[in-house]
């Protein structure tokens, strides 16, 4: 490893002062322009898909993501609403709301990014992964008291701004 | 201290309201049934005092209520569950288009009247769904027709097909069956965008952008089945489509949103189409005899380096010195022409007036400083997509633009539909400063005028706040001129200090010569209410600019929707009285500045200025001058917009 930096800063000498050109495949200089760099790491390299994508493919491998958490968060919130009477109604209010706002990010946002990232028509997809981010905070919102969807909002959130970065990526190029 | 007395309205502040008092007698009954809730709401705040500080936010509520000298909104500080960290920058930028607020503060529980009062009276919408960009617009054997791109299937994007209106009168429309859908290899991802042409024998042709099964923009023409139908329903592809595929060097995705043709003088048809290479935006010019063979020519309509693709490029002629529109094949002298651009980067169109020069076709700006793409908007609040046909019954230019939601797409979803179009608009030349186009309502709209309220030389001393008695404020067409005191005008001290609607403080910030203007959708106590107005600046110079905006900061006490204050510099030329017109209709306004200089189009989501509690005034928020203010106001029927009757067979 040593000596092929040494061979890289001998055959290119100004790229020695560009560590993102000397480390940086497609999957790094991505993730390095999005506020979530750990999460976006590890979401990409997860899927062995990101061998080799594009950055179009890049972003669809988010939403994929997208899709996969908001679901299981929506599973959880089914879980919970299943305790029924158990329920403060104050709980039980913010959890019925939080499952349409997911409803919401699965059935209505990650369709219009698909299809947008698709079919190249990009601000589609800027929109639903924007709106995808405030649905996941606004369920955070609702609880008055300690959120039992903090952690797994967090995430989806996290990923959806991701996604809308890698979009913008996109977009500017 | 929270007032014990909540049935109290808190007063006007600064400055008395000459027109009259506001609040009204109170019976003996209700005087003792407002002790007795005064008395339960000092209870429950003294629950709510142990452990909040939402004494405080009660008072500074009060205050802010029903005055305009309150500056940002001062909402309770709500624990931020996750840090956001630069995810700011990211939701901030696209905040502009799709305008969403950046989701700290919790989402509004709209109920279900407050959401349908959102749905318009008067604007083009169809009963449910998504809607976005005009399609085809044209007018054909007594009907005006009007396509659309329409999701079948939900109030978001996606799925694309053309949905179908007609009209006698650009105001009144009745939904017709889909004219496409996506049911050809060549267009099964989208049925996108496209713009219809009148031959010579007085046929119709579509051009219209196919997104293929393997997501490639191509562009496809179809025509109607039956050209004695005046209804146009059905309509039929060209077996051989598609008719334009990506040229050489052109991405697959960059290659969009034909135009309506027009002839050259060797007799052929030449239509444009937008792309980009690189950051660069782009018109693709082609000629063609029959719509299906074409051949590109090897230069460029035109080209402005750093406004990435170009979306939905109009190109079409005005008249320097007619006050009518001109058919889109006409040229020759006193004829200008006119690009426009809708820049999908930043989501905003732009136009700019310069010469076509048909030999090689191309087009050079008049002043290639404000280009298209860098210079002139046709709006400076939601409008994108825009496009243009000339009306031949009328013979006027007539423009169509899409105007989309600023609030969550969780509250699209819940009240079904989303997007609106604009009221069609005719589009002139600004013969008087030679750099503008006019946009003005359809003079058909006057058609839904009910009630006249007519208010004449209304005295708005500096800080004060007008109620007008307009019985119904939803539906409203307000025409309104301004004169400002000439003394304090030259009194007044000039600065460096320049000024934009965006940054400034909105409605609340208080200048020597501004703002002023009128309050709509305002409730009674003024606790909601979006100023649309004119603030004057004066240059270190002694010269005055006149700026036009929209402040939606206080629109809403929802906090889910989008809060920022549109506008722009309005040119108005020496002797001209400041005037000013708005379409108020529900959950979208239209507001044109000296004749449709300056165009603004806001969307706004009241939770309580709804039904009969939204009001309107005007306003004097400047320090200095005051300004006289004559206006009339027609309470607007509704148009009626519904199927085309089912009994009458297609």
């Amino acid at each position: 490893m040593k000596s092929f930096i040494i061979f890289l800063f001998l055959v290119f000498p100004v790229e020695a002062f560009r560590p993102t050109l000397l480390l940086g495949n497609l999957i790094e200089r991505t993730c390095k322009q999005t506020p979530f760099y750990d999460l976006c790491i590890w979401s990409l390299k997860s899927n062995p898909e990101s061998c080799n994508a594009d950055v179009k493919k890049l972003a669809q491998i988010m939403v994929d993501s997208l899709k996969t958490k908001a679901t299981d968060t929506l599973d959880l919130i089914d879980e919970l609403l299943e305790d029924g009477l158990a329920l403060d109604p104050a709980m039980r209010r913010a959890l019925t709301s939080c499952a349409e706002r997911y409803n919401v990010i699965i059935r209505a946002d990650v369709p219009e990014i698909t299809e947008a990232l698709k079919t190249g028509n990009y601000k589609f997809a800027e929109k639903g992964t924007n709106d995808a981010a405030i649905e996941a905070n606004s369920c955070e919102m609702e609880f008055p008291g300690k959120s039992p969807l903090t952690d797994m909002n967090k995430v989806v959130h996290d990923v959806s701004v991701v996604a809308a970065s890698i979009v913008k990526i996109i977009l500017n190029s | 201290m929270v007032d014990t007395n909540p049935f109290l309205q808190a007063s006007v502040s600064d400055g008395s309201d000459p027109i009259g008092p506001q609040v009204t007698r109170r019976k003996p009954i209700k005087e003792q049934l407002s002790i007795f809730f005064g008395l339960l709401a000092v209870g429950l705040c003294v629950a709510f005092l142990i452990g909040n500080n939402i004494s405080d936010n009660a008072h500074e509520h009060e205050n802010e209520c029903g005055s305009l000298a309150s500056l940002n909104s001062m909402k309770p500080e709500l624990l931020r569950p996750v840090s956001r960290g630069p995810a700011a920058g990211v939701s901030e930028k696209s905040n502009r288009f799709f305008a969403k607020v950046d989701g700290t503060f919790p989402a509004y529980p709209w109920n279900n009247s407050m959401l349908s009062w959102q749905r318009t009276a008067f604007h083009f919408q169809p009963e449910k769904n998504w809607m976005n960009d005009p399609n085809g617009p044209l007018f054909y054997k007594g009907w005006y027709h009007f396509f659309y791109q329409y999701n079948p299937n939900a109030a978001v994007w996606g799925d694309i097909v053309w949905g179908h209106a007609v009209s006698k009168d650009l105001i009144h429309w009745l939904h017709l069956p889909l004219a496409m859908v996506a049911d050809q290899w060549y267009d099964k991802n989208g049925v996108w965008t496209g713009s219809a042409t009148i031959l010579h024998d007085g046929k119709i042709i579509m051009l219209y952008t196919g997104s293929t099964a393997e997501a490639v923009q191509v562009q496809n023409l179809a025509y109607p089945a039956d050209h004695s139908d005046p209804l146009l329903i059905h309509w039929v592809k060209y077996p051989g489509n598609p008719v334009l595929v990506p040229p050489p060097g052109i991405d697959n995705k960059d290659f969009r949103d034909p135009t309506t043709a027009w002839l050259t003088s060797e007799g052929k048809w030449r239509v444009t189409i937008g792309s980009k290479i690189n950051k660069t935006g782009i018109a693709l010019i082609y000629d063609t005899k029959d719509f299906i063979n074409y051949e590109m020519l090897d230069g460029l309509l035109h080209a402005v380096p750093g406004t990435g693709m170009w979306e939905c490029v109009d190109f079409f002629p005005v008249s320097e010195t007619e006050e009518n529109g001109l058919d889109t094949s006409i040229n020759g002298p006193g004829v200008k022409h006119v690009v426009k651009v809708s820049l999908d980067d930043e989501r905003h169109d732009y136009y700019a007036i310069g010469t076509y020069l048909e030999k090689n076709g191309t087009w050079i700006p008049d002043q290639p400083e404000i280009d298209v793409g860098i210079g002139i908007r046709y709006d400076y609040g939601i409008f994108y997509a825009a496009k243009t046909f000339y009306d031949q019954n009328k013979k006027r230019r007539v423009l169509w633009g899409w105007i989309g939601e600023s609030d969550s797409e969780a509250a699209d979803t819940q009240k079904g539909w989303a997007s609106l179009q604009s009221i069609p608009r005719t589009i002139l030349f600004d013969q008087k400063t030679g750099t503008n186009l006019l946009q003005w309502p359809v003079e058909e709209i006057e058609s839904l005028r009910l009630k006249r309220n007519e208010f004449n030389q209304v005295k708005v001393q500096a800080g004060s706040v007008v109620p007008l008695n307009v019985a119904s404020a939803t539906q409203l067409d307000i025409i309104a001129e301004f004169e400002i005191d000439k003394e304090a005008l030259e009194r007044a001290t000039g600065s460096n200090v320049t000024f934009s609607c965006r940054t400034s403080g909105g409605a609340a910030e208080r200048g020597a010569l501004g703002p002023f203007g009128l309050l709509v959708l305002a409730d009674e106590r003024l606790c909601e209410r979006t100023p649309v107005y004119f603030y004057i600046a004066k240059g270190s110079h002694g010269n005055l600019n006149t700026f036009f905006c929209n402040d939606q900061s206080r629109s809403s006490a929802a906090s889910d929707v989008d809060k920022q204050i549109y506008g722009n510099f309005v040119p108005v030329l020496k002797d001209e009285t400041l005037s000013l017109r708005i379409l108020v209709d529900h959950s979208i306004i239209e507001s044109f500045a000296q004749g449709g200089r300056t165009v603004i189009t806001s969307r706004v989501y009241p939770t309580r200025a709804i039904y009969g509690a939204a009001k309107v005034f005007l306003f004097n928020n400047a320090t200095e001058a005051s300004v006289t203010a004559s206006l009339k106001i027609w309470e607007m029927n509704s148009a009626f917009i519904r199927s085309y009757p089912r009994h009458q067979k297609f």
